[in-house]
């Protein structure tokens, strides 16, 4: 199967520090793939600099290869006219995402304005189609309301049609529903699942819900300290985790068959470190039951198939 | 369906003055009392309602109501071209410093550094110098001078509306850099340029009333309220009610665009819209 997206040695640094750390990965083409890792270990700085948003004083380097195109070496003006067309991005945080000022039928007519060129009649109307196929109730009237006039649900509905909108190659959902309630978490997952089903889209989840991906995704790629520590199809790293990193994610997870005050709940020791704070080598070492001297060095990522980038694998 | 709050005391007391204020300009156009250029000696010092002299006669014997009048379209026109030169100047540079950063930011504040280091008074004598003094020389310079304060104003909201999630957002569907200007950053920053324009046509009409008290405003014959007071001034003994006038009508103007702005900001902020729909 070919991969819609590549990633070759990827590097984010601010001010000369490294907070992503040569990550490599492909994303198979229309493939569903979860990016999971605690807060800090780098997912969203990675998908920012996939899109080339990365904010001002943060620069990325490696190869970022969609088709042909290396989108590391594009200038702005050609990284604009795909962005949104072939490459899109659902955030975090629908509450801030959609312009308070703007009415909702203008936002999500405007992917249509930038890329197809439509005039804000034609544009209005393709973009009422999208709103009922994000199943958003009586989607007439929302296109005359402004963003604070909707819930976070409908909102984060808006945002993921917006990026749906020109049926992009590769989406990059970026915890899509951490901020919504669990009822609501439901319903989008399921309309985001739909949609890229519909539109063969490539998924990349980013979040550090593990059931989510594990229900969402065909691969799992895990980051901790700005490295992927561990990668493979979901069933085989959520059933037998190689990386002791992984391992204790899973461990974390409260099982559901076992009285609740049985057991105290998991948690790996210590806490992430701050950035630049990772000790040298594996950036789990400090951290990990099996670390030893040979940990001072960084691991190779590697496998076939199910990868890890330890020397002690569990 | 939306249900907007009740409009403010603010807006609606603003609103009067000013519409009172538009609408005696616009009155003036099609009648006046008497012409307001009419010099009569023989009716000179009249005091309110004496001889038809609604608001009484100056020291020349002309009719101060209808010097009131014709007045206010003066002190509109001023108030309307100065602000109007500060937007469409002062707005796009702050607008495209907050967009591009860099040497474009640096060289548009600075700039703006400069000019704000000449007080509006000042320049406008400068200009009144160097050109000849009179209504388009007095609106330049007013006009001018605040440019750096709408370029300033756009840059610093403007600054905070690129920090927004949304902008990041409109970045991932492709925005370019003039689209996010126009539909996300301007629109963004509308109301505080609204309240600021506003706050600016007060200013203006002051400055134009003192630099008329200066003599250089505008120019006889046409009507001016800082003339009418700056010429009352000596008089102020014997007619004390030829300054309180002019200087009545520049206060309230002044209050009604200072009220009408905060009114305004209120009204246009669609924040303040009540919700809809289940939350």
């Amino acid at each position: 199967m070919s991969e819609a997206l590549r990633v070759r040695g990827l590097t984010v640094s601010v001010g000369g520090l490294e907070v992503v750390r040569g990550v490599s990965f492909g994303l198979e083409r229309g493939g569903r793939t979860g990016l999971i890792g605690e807060s800090g270990s780098g997912k969203t700085l990675t998908a920012l600099a996939i899109m080339g948003l990365l904010a001002d004083g943060l620069t990325a380097r490696g190869e970022v290869r969609l088709g042909e195109e290396d989108l590391m070496r594009l200038p702005e003006r050609r990284l604009c006219r795909l962005r949104g067309d072939r490459l899109a991005m659902v955030f975090q945080e629908p509450m801030t995402a959609l312009n308070p000022v703007m009415r909702i039928g203008d936002q999500v007519a405007e992917p249509f304005r930038v890329h197809r060129g439509l005039s804000r009649r034609e544009a209005h109307a393709r973009g009422l189609e999208l709103l009922e196929r994000v199943r958003i109730q009586d989607a007439q009237s929302k296109l005359g309301a402004y963003p604070h006039q909707l819930s976070g649900g409908q909102r984060q509905r808006v945002m993921i049609a917006i990026a749906m909108a020109c049926s992009p190659e590769v989406l990059l959902a970026d915890e899509p529903t951490t901020a919504l309630d669990v009822t609501v978490q439901a319903q989008v997952l399921d309309l985001l699942s739909r949609l890229v089903d519909e539109e063969r889209c490539t998924l990349l989840l980013i979040t550090h819900d593990l059931p989510v991906v594990s229900q969402l995704c065909d691969r799992v790629l895990v980051m901790y300290g700005g490295r992927i520590v561990e990668a493979g199809p979901a069933g085989e790293v959520f059933g037998r985790p190689l990386h002791p990193y992984t391992g204790g994610l899973i461990e974390t997870i409260p099982p559901l068959d076992e009285e609740l005050p049985a057991r105290r709940f998991r948690a790996i020791p210590g806490v992430v470190p701050g950035a630049g704070e990772f000790p040298a080598g594996c950036p789990f070492r400090n951290r990990c039951a099996r670390a030893d001297e040979r940990c001072v060095e960084m691991p190779p990522l590697t496998g076939d198939g199910h990868q890890a980038a330890c020397w002690h694998p569990l | 369906m939306s249900v907007r709050r009740p409009v403010s005391p603010t807006l609606v007391a603003g609103a009067v003055l000013v519409g009172a204020v538009v609408a005696v300009a616009l009155a003036s156009l099609l009648w006046v009392p008497r012409d307001p250029a009419h010099v009569s000696v023989p009716d000179r010092f009249l005091g309110p309602g004496q001889d038809g002299y609604l608001l009484g006669s100056d020291e020349l014997g002309r009719d101060e109501l209808s010097l009131l009048m014709a007045g206010a379209r003066n002190t509109l026109l001023v108030g309307v071209v100065t602000v109007v030169i500060a937007i469409a100047a002062g707005v796009p540079a702050g607008g495209l410093a907050a967009l591009r950063r860099g040497p474009v930011e640096e060289a548009t504040m600075r700039a703006s550094d400069v000019l704000l280091a000449f007080p509006a008074l000042l320049l406008a004598l400068l200009f009144a110098a160097v050109f000849r003094p009179g209504t388009v020389t007095a609106m330049a310079a007013i006009g001018i001078a605040f440019v750096p304060v709408f370029a300033r104003l756009v840059r610093g909201a403007g600054l905070q509306v690129m920090e927004q999630d949304y902008v990041t957002a409109a970045r991932t569907y492709g925005s370019g850099s003039l689209w996010l200007l126009r539909r996300h950053l301007l629109p963004n920053v509308a109301p505080v340029v609204i309240v600021q324009s506003a706050v600016a046509f007060a200013i203006a009409i002051l400055a134009e009333a003192a630099l008329s008290y200066l003599g250089l405003g505008t120019p006889p014959p046409t009507p001016s309220w800082g003339r009418m007071l700056s010429e009352s001034q000596s008089y102020l003994a014997q007619a004390p009610l030829l300054a309180l006038w002019p200087g009545l009508c520049i206060a309230l103007t002044v209050l009604g665009f200072n009220l009408l702005g905060d009114g305004l900001r209120d009204l246009l902020d669609p924040r303040l819209v009540e919700r809809v729909g289940p939350p």
